[in-house]
């Protein structure tokens, strides 16, 4: 058994009158694939975003333990710190590329921290430090090397608001890989997906996780992708955690399904189920 | 003929007229139609003495007649373009193709025109004089275009940072006898900690809310520069400001040490007026130069990504707030160094100079150039204060031809005049453009 990469104690997050997130604590190991699921409104979105940083929670501690022994507080730190000190990388649920630039262009944006020290914060690249031209071959090779992973190496010099949907979703995650993270968190990233490009998906995530040494949360309603490559899951519904457990345990929650189906269609298709078999 | 009173129903064609000569009535009559004239007491007149009414129905009806008539040629001429499409691109993108793919061309044409002009047998003190006005607001486009075209951050105030600039050298010059050289760099200095000084609170706001703040802000700068007399000099501004020299030759009529003794040449003012005209190109350039290399930097590449997608910056570690201030900095900076440059060539600067026509004038040659392309805002810029000035001898219809020019490069080009984005770098070695439909404009 691993150790956890990203503990969440007692996280909260308040909106006025609207507890969206109620004292939810869960861990996420190294080296796993661990989904949130829950209904609509259960509060998946509201977590991730206290997790990366888009919102501070009302209370509890985000604790993520880098792999090297460093330790972070996310509930204290700014958005995009923990993206840059941290090394937490996401994508959204609907899509943010920088839609005019080319897909070469948004990975190097990506690298931007590591190419602004390279270049002595702008003013050695502005004199042309040769120290900035290798590292900036670096930074292409890698992107080079990403757009290669997501099978987009021919598109590299188009627009990435020119892509088709399932390329615009793969180009995120590839974006997000070039930050270089230790946990990168997927905000549905096979929503709109047809079969096969979310089959692609799920090849795409194991590689991650198997070649990188990245651990990866996700939030997803696709159950097909969920079950199958997800090595635990935790549930929500209205902001509390219901359940969690490996994908076997989950399927047979009956919390769950309750939550999934409503307590009366439960019985229903209980019934169902009954009279089939 | 049945189709033709279908593509032209004479009906409703002069019911639209007749609808639009009842507006021009109601409008014309009072404004066109009673006219107070003041009649001197004593002269005989018509209607009796002091102020009385004058009643001109005869213009009320020429201006309805006119209405109603363009109004009808106007529904002719719309409603046969609707019958015959145009075949082939339309007017705005054949304009628009004649550049692309061509920039680098047309920019090299446009340098080598500039280097050339003050040498040309037509260019006297006049010609030149533009070209110097003409460059300083190409240089003021320039800079502004890396805050708005950039960063997509809108910025109503950037003439505070010509006036920082433009005060910072003349009271150095004034006070502690600083050479024209030496203050350039210091007035882009404190033009950029200016910019920092009011981009530390204004850029958490977005879009519109900025706009209004940096608008105030600039009001803020002129209200300053007007009432702190003491320092400032108020409204009667500040005179003998130094004028620059040739590497310590001045451009003066007395033979100690100036340029005309030195190259054994007859004293003429225009030397001074050409060696001005090369200095602000020279600024101009290095202006474009650092912009285009900044572009292909990091900090650049960021400025661009912040106008896309602020929300992804953050999540991909980007400090929003301190890439926002560099931008803000550099953008200021320019616009100091541009001030300087101005408080040197007009000797005498009030804050009359730096009014919010000034920005709104370089904010409208970055928009209509073209959102980040320099080319476009060098283009715009030649053409704005062209038309400015050629219709100098037509006081009253110079803004009506100025307005004029705005609106229809913005019907023909709405994303100015090239809208397209060159990628900073490039796998396949040649940089394809990119349509202006991609790129985003910015919301602040």
């Amino acid at each position: 058994m691993s150790d956890a990469l990203l503990e969440v104690q007692n996280l909260s997050m308040r909106f006025g009158g609207l507890l969206a997130v109620d004292a939810l604590s869960f861990s996420a190991r190294r080296g796993d694939i661990t989904a949130i699921i829950g209904p609509n409104g259960a509060g998946k979105t509201t977590a991730f975003n206290c997790i990366t940083g888009f919102y501070r929670p009302t209370t509890g501690n985000i604790k993520l333990r880098h792999p090297n022994g460093r330790s972070f507080g996310l509930e204290r730190m700014e958005g995009f710190r923990i993206a840059e000190k941290a090394h937490i990388a996401r994508t959204f649920q609907n899509i943010r590329l920088f839609a005019g630039m080319t897909l070469l262009e948004n990975l190097l944006v990506a690298q931007h921290n590591r190419l602004m020290r390279a270049s002595w914060y702008t003013f050695g690249g502005i004199v042309g430090i040769p120290g900035f031209k290798k590292a900036e071959d670096e930074a292409v090779k890698k992107a080079v090397y990403w757009l290669n992973c997501v099978g987009l190496i021919e598109r590299a010099d188009d627009p990435a608001g020119a892509l088709p949907y399932g390329a615009q979703r793969r180009l995120e995650i590839a974006r997000a890989m070039c930050t270089e993270p230790v946990l990168i968190c997927l905000d549905e990233p096979a929503a709109g997906l047809n079969a096969r490009e979310s089959e692609e998906m799920n090849a795409l995530l194991r590689y991650i996780r198997d070649k990188h040494d990245v651990s990866l949360l996700l939030i997803e309603h696709d159950m097909s992708v969920v079950m199958e490559i997800s090595d635990y899951i935790v549930v929500l519904d209205y902001g509390r955690k219901i359940s969690e457990g490996t994908p076997e345990q989950i399927r047979n929650d009956p919390k769950v399904i309750a939550a999934y189906l409503g307590e009366e269609e439960l019985e229903t298709a209980a019934a169902m189920q009954g009279g089939s078999a | 003929m049945a189709p033709q009173s279908a593509q032209f129903p004479l009906p409703a064609m002069l019911k639209d007229a007749f609808v639009a000569a009842l507006v021009a009535l109601a409008l014309a009559a009072p404004i066109l139609g009673l006219r107070t004239v003041s009649v001197p007491a004593g002269a005989q007149a018509i209607g009796g003495q002091g102020l009385i009414l004058q009643q001109r129905w005869d213009v009320v009806a020429i201006a309805v007649a006119l209405v109603f008539v363009g109004r009808l040629l106007l529904n002719v001429w719309w409603r046969r373009r609707i019958a015959a499409p145009a075949p082939g691109p339309s007017f705005a993108s054949r304009i628009g193709s004649v550049l692309t793919g061509k920039v680098p061309y047309f920019a090299f044409a446009m340098v080598a025109a500039a280097v050339l002009m003050p040498t040309m047998p037509f260019a006297d003190r006049y010609i030149v004089d533009l070209g110097i006005l003409v460059l300083t607001y190409v240089m003021l486009g320039w800079g502004l275009n890396i805050v708005v075209g950039l960063a997509g951050l809108l910025d109503l105030g950037y003439v505070a940072f010509y006036a920082v600039g433009a005060y910072s050298f003349a009271l150095l010059a004034i006070h502690f006898d600083f050479s024209f050289w030496v203050a350039l760099p210091l007035a882009g200095l404190l033009a950029a900690f200016w910019g920092i000084l009011l981009g530390f609170p204004v850029l958490r706001l977005r879009g519109d809310y900025l706009a209004i703040v940096t608008l105030a802000f600039g009001e803020m700068v002129r209200i300053v520069l007007l009432n702190w007399y003491q320092f400032t000099g108020g409204p009667n501004g500040l005179s003998n400001i130094p004028r620059p020299s040739l590497l310590g030759l001045q451009f003066s009529p007395n033979d100690e040490g100036s340029f005309h003794a030195f190259f054994g040449l007859e004293y003429d003012p225009m030397h001074r007026i050409v060696f001005l005209y090369y200095v602000i190109f020279g600024l101009a350039l290095l202006t474009n130069w650092v912009t285009l290399r900044l572009r292909r930097l990091p900090v650049g590449r960021a400025w661009e990504a912040l106008r896309e997608d602020e929300i992804a910056c953050r999540s991909l570690g980007i400090n929003v707030r301190n890439t926002k201030l560099t931008a803000f900095a550099i953008g200021a900076m320019f616009g100091g160094v541009a001030g300087c440059f101005f408080a040197t060539r007009q000797g005498f600067i009030s804050p009359e100079s730096f009014v919010f026509i000034e920005s709104a004038m370089i904010l409208a040659i970055v928009v209509l150039g073209g959102l980040g392309s320099q080319l476009g805002v060098a283009i715009a810029a030649t053409v704005m204060i062209g038309v400015f000035e050629v219709f100098r001898e037509a006081q009253e219809f110079r803004l009506l031809a100025y307005g004029g020019a705005m609106v229809l490069i913005m019907v023909w080009r709405p994303r100015g005049l090239i809208a397209e984005r060159k990628p900073s770098i490039a796998l396949g070695g040649e940089r394809r453009a990119i349509g202006a439909s991609m790129a985003g404009e910015g919301r602040g």
